[in-house]
């Protein structure tokens, strides 16, 4: 029998790692139990080529919640993001749409194809901006019990109800338009052109089975508004070295305060005694105690492989089995021997220092869309593409660079059976590559190494089941206080001692942290441990 | 009006914003870009490219160079190794500052000092007594800084001096092309960085071979907005905004000693008499009245602040040059000094200030409060005393080619 701890965490993702760092910072004994040889869950840097560092899955950061970086000092520990400037959307007929940090030159470029766009770009920006500070009553605060009478819980739904009372009776109205609405009819509300509304609506859908027209997608565009990066809301970057390199920074931040970590240490059960989370069997065979178990994997992967259904109630069974993933992403990692070059923007310059997106029109999105429902993988995808060597030399070689394309839809239930898509993982390959290089002439003879991943190769490899990249679709009836189940949603779980910490809880997905953070802060506050 | 470095023909077809100041009588870039912001991670995460040529630059030769100079500055220049650099400052008699800058060993009667106000007279008047040749130098020389992480991969890429060997704090003399440069391992971001020194007939083929090869490095040629924030976080200050020239300051309460601006580490009291030694030895007997020091802004509070009025939290879109009151607790019993400068520094997550406080105040880690206005109402924030060194990456010391360097 090892030695007993305060808590294991199961998964070395960037949620146990924060979790694990604010449990040890309060001097609980934590152990990190990481199934693979490298940390960071699906904020994984990788060098998958020699001299090649690659965010392999995920691949920019907005959403990190600041107060994190304080109380874990990260900054210190080498969280590092760099910003990026520009959103670039090419378009097939050699035009292009490029929207700017410089509020003016975003002005003029959108006014080229619509000058009411151009102008009312800004005023939506403030309103969402309104919006992302529900940011604060949202995701800063485990989601409150609406079944509870405690004291507690009755103070916490107010203060949930007083943020949005504080929007004011405009902004509200328009609050409840954001959860019940499509991204595309939202946007229509305010933009007439659809070479602008379409690489805005994408953030509708990212991680979704949905499409920009289906109900639901604009509350997924406003949690993507929720992202702060040094006081502004709404801004993405890159992280230095990858987004590995915020898993590490949390990493170094957790064992500074004097948390174990173990990588290739996979862990097969979670052990119960008398119905009570007590330890973890590695697949190996070793055994490690502990006082609480907390699992960052997502609600599937926990419930069902780790406790196991033999030990679960049938109606928590029901539910898990019920909550959806139906990842619908893949992601196409490409190292080249030189800049790419976009036959929109002749050169290499600050406009492929952001992020690209290949989102040419709505009808194109959701045609995309179409295809997905059908069981099929888009012939023409939504890709976002970044070149992360541009901004940040550490990644690749001088003068080589890297393309890193998020690629949906890529259903994880193809008609062929999502066991199939080995067979189709390189020939879904061709077509990012071709529709990339629509944009990018010459863009096969740069390509010195290629990492193709399907929504079934995110589940094999880093236990997101049916390949979702948020642990669980972020759709309204999988939030809050239903995430991920009706009843257990404040990180605890149907088994005594178990907790969660992954994305699959509240509140989701992106690099944000605040699961890790608020599972961690629970557990202090109710002095289980 | 304003004159134009040598390096303006291509620092000019960069500066899209056309955003420049004027800076020692030269057009300086102050922007290439609307803002700033690309250009201050381009310094901390590949390399930013300066234009520094407006610092003023003197050239000290002759056998008694070391003497007359270690009469002049307050640190002992006779112990400066050749090919090491110093940086320090110079006083007047009652040991207040006229200037700071670096002082760098070229060869043994070779020396090479910049400074940021013209000083030759200042200088000259020293020299009665000294085999010594002081010449200005500042318009025949142009320098460049070369800052970030990538700097020395890209410096390699065009000489083959012994940059991997090159100390911090090093000089070399280095062949690029068919031409002379000085290399110095100094810099005003607190990174790892180079400062360049060239002629002016051959600043522009500098320029290019530098930009070309930088190319697959991240580089980017940088202004003093970037440079503005790197420095604040390096906790280096700044003539004219966190002290004033003795020279120049219309009254006593202006002036500053080393000690009182944070320089003191550089004096050398126990040697050869040097200007301001007697007024700096009773100083650093009986203490001084006033210290510069760092301040960490509490961001909860400041965040509190902005909710108040309904406004999500702002930082200042670049760095900050005021006084602004420093207190002594809320109810601002006592005013105890001023922050002089101050930044969001977008590496650290936080707002930091460099301030002039007395000395009695002066203690690392207490807590202070600092004007701050939201809105348009003057309120304070809690601010915490620091170090004034507020980043300090390793690699901005360390060399790979040496092999006591950890990786």
């Amino acid at each position: 029998m090892s030695s007993k701890y305060d808590a294991i965490i199961v998964g070395g993702g960037h949620n146990g790692l924060i979790c694990a760092a604010y449990l040890a910072k309060a001097g609980k004994k934590v152990l990190v139990l990481e199934k693979r040889y490298v940390l960071g869950g699906a904020a994984v840097s990788e060098e998958l080529y020699p001299g090649f560092t690659f965010s392999v899955a995920s691949y920019v950061v907005s959403l990190f919640r600041p107060h994190i970086i304080r109380e874990l000092n990260l900054a210190k520990h080498g969280y590092e993001v760099i910003p990026m400037d520009c959103s670039l959307t090419p378009l097939p007929n050699g035009d292009s749409l490029a929207r700017w940090g410089d509020a003016h030159k975003s002005r003029r470029e959108i006014s080229r194809f619509s000058q009411k766009d151009a102008e009312i770009y800004p005023e939506f920006s403030k309103v969402m901006t309104h919006m992302g500070k529900l940011a604060k009553a949202v995701i800063d605060h485990p989601a409150p019990d609406i079944n509870s009478m405690k004291p507690g819980e009755i103070a916490n739904m107010l203060r949930l109800g007083k943020a949005f009372k504080d929007l004011g009776p405009d902004l509200l109205h328009l609050n409840i338009k954001l959860v019940t609405m499509s991204a595309l009819d939202f946007l229509d509300r305010w933009f007439e052109s659809d070479v602008l509304k379409a690489p805005m609506s994408v953030s509708g859908i990212i991680g979704t089975f949905q499409g920009v027209r289906s109900p639901g997608t604009a509350y997924v565009l406003l949690h993507h508004y929720m992202g702060q990066l040094d006081g502004s809301f709404r801004s993405w970057g890159l992280s230095k070295g990858g987004t590995g390199g915020i898993s590490i920074a949390c990493a170094n931040a957790a064992t500074s305060f004097g948390a174990e970590i173990k990588t290739n240490a996979p862990v097969d059960k979670v052990l119960l005694k008398n119905g009570k989370a007590s330890g973890v069997v590695l697949e190996n065979g070793d055994e490690y105690y502990s006082k609480l178990i907390i699992s960052n994997l997502d609600p599937n992967q926990t419930y069902l492989n780790l406790v196991g259904e033999e030990h679960l109630d049938s109606d928590v069974v029901k539910e898990v089995k019920r909550f959806k993933f139906r990842g619908s992403s893949g992601k196409v990692n490409l190292a080249l021997d030189r800049a790419p070059e976009f036959a929109c923007r002749p050169g290499i310059g600050d406009h492929l220092r952001g992020d690209i997106a290949i989102a040419p029109g709505t009808e194109y999105l959701e045609k995309a869309f179409d295809q997905a429902k059908y069981g099929e993988w888009s012939t023409r995808p939504y890709i976002n593409a970044v070149i992360p060597s541009l901004t940040d030399p550490t990644v690749a070689p001088p003068g080589k660079h890297i393309l890193s394309c998020f690629v949906q839809y890529a259903p994880y239930n193809i008609k062929e059976g999502a066991e199939n898509w080995p067979k189709y993982r390189e020939t879904f390959g061709d077509t990012v590559v071709d529709t990339m290089a629509e944009y990018i002439p010459g863009l096969k003879d740069m390509i010195i190494y290629r990492q193709v991943l399907t929504p079934w190769d995110l589940e094999q490899q880093m236990g997101l089941t049916e390949g979702n990249i948020f642990q669980g679709e972020l759709s309204l009836e999988q939030l809050l206080f239903q995430r991920p189940l009706s009843g257990f949603a404040k990180y605890e779980t149907s088994i005594e001692s178990l907790y969660m910490c992954g994305s699959g809880t509240h509140p989701g997905g992106g690099i944000m942290g605040a699961s890790g953070e608020l599972c961690a802060k629970l557990i202090l506050q109710s002095k289980s441990i | 009006m304003p004159i134009k470095s040598p390096f303006h023909p291509r620092t000019a077809a960069l500066c899209e914003s056309m955003n420049y100041k004027e800076w020692a009588g030269y057009y300086a870039v102050s922007s290439y870009l609307v803002h700033h912001d690309m250009e201050y991670f381009a310094f901390r995460n590949a390399s930013g490219l300066l234009d520094i040529t407006p610092l003023f630059k003197y050239s000290v030769k002759g056998k008694d160079a070391a003497r007359f100079l270690s009469r002049i500055m307050v640190r002992d220049i006779s112990k400066l190794k050749i090919g090491r650099v110093t940086y320090c400052c110079w006083c007047t008699a009652d040991g207040k500052v006229v200037d700071d800058g670096t002082v760098m060993r070229r060869g043994e009667y070779d020396f090479f000092v910049t400074s940021a106000d013209p000083c030759f007279s200042w200088f000259s008047r020293f020299q009665r007594g000294y085999d010594v040749e002081l010449k200005d130098i500042s318009e025949e020389v142009a320098g460049l800084a070369l800052q970030g992480p990538t700097s020395r991969d890209i410096l390699k890429q065009i000489t083959d001096a012994p940059l991997d060997q090159l100390k911090y704090f090093g000089t070399t003399e280095a062949l690029v092309a068919d031409f002379i440069i000085h290399i110095s391992r100094t810099g005003y971001t607190g990174d790892l960085g180079y400062e360049l020194w060239v002629d002016h007939e051959q600043a522009l083929k500098l320029w290019d071979l530098i930009m070309v090869e930088g190319s697959a490095y991240g580089i980017r040629p940088a202004g003093l907005d970037a440079l503005d924030v790197t420095r604040v976080e390096a906790g280096l200050i700044l003539k004219d905004v966190d002290y004033y020239n003795a020279l120049h300051a219309f009254i006593d309460d202006r002036k500053s000693s080393p000690y009182e601006i944070a320089l003191g580490w550089a004096v050398n009291l126990d040697r050869d008499p040097f200007n301001g030694q007697r007024a700096l030895r009773s100083e650093k007997e009986e203490g001084s009245k006033w210290a510069i020091t760092g301040l960490v802004l509490d961001w909860d509070e400041i965040e509190g602040l902005y909710a108040r009025y309904g406004l999500p939290p702002e930082v200042p879109g670049m760095a900050w040059r005021k006084s602004i009151p420093l207190y002594v607790n809320k109810a601002k019993e006592k005013q105890i000094g001023y922050a002089t400068s101050g930044t969001w520094s977008p590496i650290l997550k936080k707002n930091i200030a460099l301030a002039t406080i007395e000395e009695k105040y002066n203690k690392v880690g207490s807590e202070v409060e600092l004007e701050f206005t939201v809105e348009h109402v003057r309120h304070t924030v809690k601010a915490t005393i620091s170090k004034t060194q507020f980043y300090n990456p390793e690699r901005k010391r360390s060399n790979p080619g040496l092999k006591k360097d950890k990786p």
